[in-house]
């Protein structure tokens, strides 16, 4: 039986309430210092080796978002580290905070469906993640203006604004991830410690043990080894295995989507390059068909994880 | 008086709340058990017992927001479990401990719950402002929530019902944790909404508070109402009798002539010169006209209305030892 009126009633009041909290609250303030100091710290440095080195490069704006310098990471890369830690922040209370605070069965007791309550922290949460990484990406292209004194062309524009959407699309699955343990967990302490220990073996160990599985699902040839060459059995492996993981899904993509040059993102043999030009850039639309994979990969991450924590959520007895 | 039929089964001539045999299980074991009830229009209803008897869990499914493992329930007509919006539109629920948020003030707090309630821009500042008012919260509106006590708490929660415009409110423990000044404004809140002919659910294990307030109250135990109707009527059907009259009195014979007395039913000498009657009725005008019959010296003269507490201690004391089955 169907049940009456929509879903989405009250989505909006939840939404505005929840993305007014987001955007007042010290916890965000916090992520946004800590975000945008390392951003600019990274910035800084690239800035500084462009313009050491060259201004020929047909795309000087993106080797901004790319370039890096020891001992700092790319801008990209700070990124796909900082993006989790925010979406983990904005949502490992989500709804544990509303138990807790006593606030939940009142609210339910609104005429509104759960869905609104869930879909509408997660706009919000993840409305917030836009906001700051627009700023961001306004700041960079800023930044770039300045001290760089060359005027983007429209290309750069959609690959950095390509960067953006796929970004957002990564925020969601941490988002997901971390409003779903915050539906599991009834205490938010919990909730955010297994986010961070999950974001943590997958973006830290899980590189480390990848190619470790890997070697025990398929062993090496030792012909390859005599030669000197990768098993490309192992390395489809190693790489399949590193895609599980979201970091790796948002690193990959940005690869293709911030390198022009980049033709693929795995291994290929040398008579799949015969006819290629070396180090000419891809046309836009072909960069982002190599990124696109990708960035279905990262979406369906986020609807499988919110659908978990939708099932979980609509099933939960409301009582402290 | 409360006619036989409403004691047993509660049929009630308008009832915006019908129950019948609901039932909600959690594996095997059944928190609330085949319950059967109507409430009516207009009427304060109280659902008492022991933590963990089902009080809670009734209250849920009357909002949908628990499903009913079997049975009927119909709120205002409607089910709730099928149509939560309509029936969450028209009652207004304070839960037990009632939570707000902290950084928010007084004012926001309702605000957000009157965007969730749809009310029109126009509408809410003022119904906000009346609610306030009416709870005597209007000097603190806008002051933050993290800063209330528990008895203001409670009160903004009421206020929420109060500015819903709800036809039923629901009210789970409304006075546990309150200090005796805070639960009498409290109760002195609901019996205004009462006055206004909004229907008053309350669930509570202070006995003698929801004595005060109520019409009819529902007695549960282990997920079964084992007792319902109004107060006095489960007196005499509990405790044997309505009233009990403590007599001090100096004179000779005066306890047999006190148990002449048509109506009481028992008379016990508590000291030399005090006695206790077991009563129908109000009999202390008679009490008092035997006393100077027999020429004695009276000096006290008390009654004790029909105490649900009585009935309670009772009523639990009697079916342990297993006197009395069930009353239904």
């Amino acid at each position: 039986m169907r049940r009456e009126g929509s879903p989405f009633q009250g989505l909006s009041t939840v939404f505005v309430k929840e993305l007014a909290d987001h955007i007042s609250s010290i916890r965000m303030l916090m992520l946004e210092f800590l975000v945008v100091f390392t951003a600019l710290a990274a910035l800084y440095e690239a800035i500084n080796s462009l313009r050491q080195t060259t201004a020929e490069d047909p795309f000087l704006l993106l080797r901004l978002f790319t370039i890096d310098r020891a001992p700092l990471p790319s801008f990209v890369a700070i990124l796909g580290f900082l993006i989790p830690l925010m979406a983990i922040g904005l949502g490992f209370d989500a709804i544990n905070g509303e138990h807790n605070r006593r606030t939940l069965s009142r609210i339910l007791a609104q005429p509104i469906y759960r869905d609104a309550l869930l879909l509408g922290k997660f706009l919000a949460a993840l409305a917030t993640i836009g906001i700051s990484l627009a700023a961001l990406w306004l700041l960079v292209i800023g930044l770039g203006l300045i001290f760089l004194g060359v005027p983007p062309g429209g290309e750069e524009i959609a690959r950095s604004l390509v960067f953006l959407v796929v970004a957002i699309c990564y925020a969601g699955v941490w988002l997901s991830l971390a409003m779903l343990l915050s539906t599991v967990f009834r205490s938010a302490a919990t909730a955010a410690l297994v986010s961070l220990g999950v974001w943590l073996f997958l973006t830290v160990l899980w590189p480390m043990l990848a190619p470790a599985v890997a070697q025990v699902i398929a062993p090496a040839d030792p012909r390859y080894a005599l030669l000197g060459l990768n098993d490309p059995v192992t390395a489809v492996w190693t790489q399949e295995l590193l895609r599980l993981s979201p970091n790796d899904l948002f690193g990959e993509a940005m690869l293709a989507v911030l390198s022009p040059t980049t033709r693929t993102l795995g291994p290929v043999f040398l008579d799949q390059l015969r006819g290629a030009v070396m180090g000419a850039p891809l046309p836009f639309r072909e960069s982002v068909m190599i990124a696109w994979p990708q960035t279905v990969g990262l979406i369906a991450g986020t609807i499988v994880l919110f659908a978990f924590g939708y099932v979980l959520f609509q099933r939960q007895e409301v009582r402290a | 008086m409360t006619d036989q039929s409403s004691e047993s089964r509660g049929t009630a001539p308008d009832p915006v709340i019908a129950a019948r045999g609901l039932t909600r299980r959690y594996g095997a074991t059944a928190v609330v058990d085949a319950i059967d009830f109507d409430i009516a229009r207009g009427e304060v209803f109280g659902l008492l017992g022991p933590n963990g008897a089902g009080k809670t869990t009734t209250i849920l499914m009357m909002l949908g927001l628990t499903e009913n493992s079997s049975g009927e329930i119909r709120v205002l007509g409607f089910d709730p479990a099928r149509e939560p919006l309509k029936v969450k539109r028209r009652v207004g629920y304070l839960p037990d401990a009632v939570g707000f948020y902290d950084q928010l003030t007084a004012t926001e707090n309702l605000a957000y719950t009157a965007k969730l309630m749809g009310l029109a821009r126009a509408e809410r500042a003022r119904l906000i402002e009346a609610a306030l008012l009416r709870v005597g919260l209007a000097d603190v509106a806008s002051k933050r929530v993290a800063t209330f006590s528990r008895g203001m708490r409670q009160r903004l929660g009421l206020a929420e019902i109060i500015m819903k415009r709800a036809e039923i409110a629901i009210l789970d423990e409304p006075t546990s944790g309150l200090d005796p000044q805070a639960t009498l404004e409290f109760l002195g809140l609901i019996g205004e909404l009462k006055a206004e002919g909004i229907t008053v659910l309350l669930s509570s294990h202070m006995l003698d508070q929801v004595q005060r307030i109520c019409d009819r109250v529902a007695l549960f135990k282990a997920g079964r109402i084992v007792l319902m109707g109004a107060v006095p009527d489960l007196a005499v059907k509990v405790l044997g009798a309505g009233f009990v009259v403590e007599v001090e009195a100096e004179g000779p014979g005066i306890a047999r002539r006190l148990a002449l007395i048509p109506g009481v039913t028992q008379v016990e000498t508590l000291a030399v010169d005090r006695f206790r009657m077991t009563a129908e009725r109000d009999v202390r005008a008679d009490a008092a006209r035997a006393v100077v019959a027999v020429d004695g010296a009276l000096r006290r003269l008390s009654v004790d209305e029909p105490s649900l507490e009585a009935i309670y201690a009772r009523y639990f004391q009697t079916t342990s030892t297993g006197d009395i089955r069930h009353a239904a």
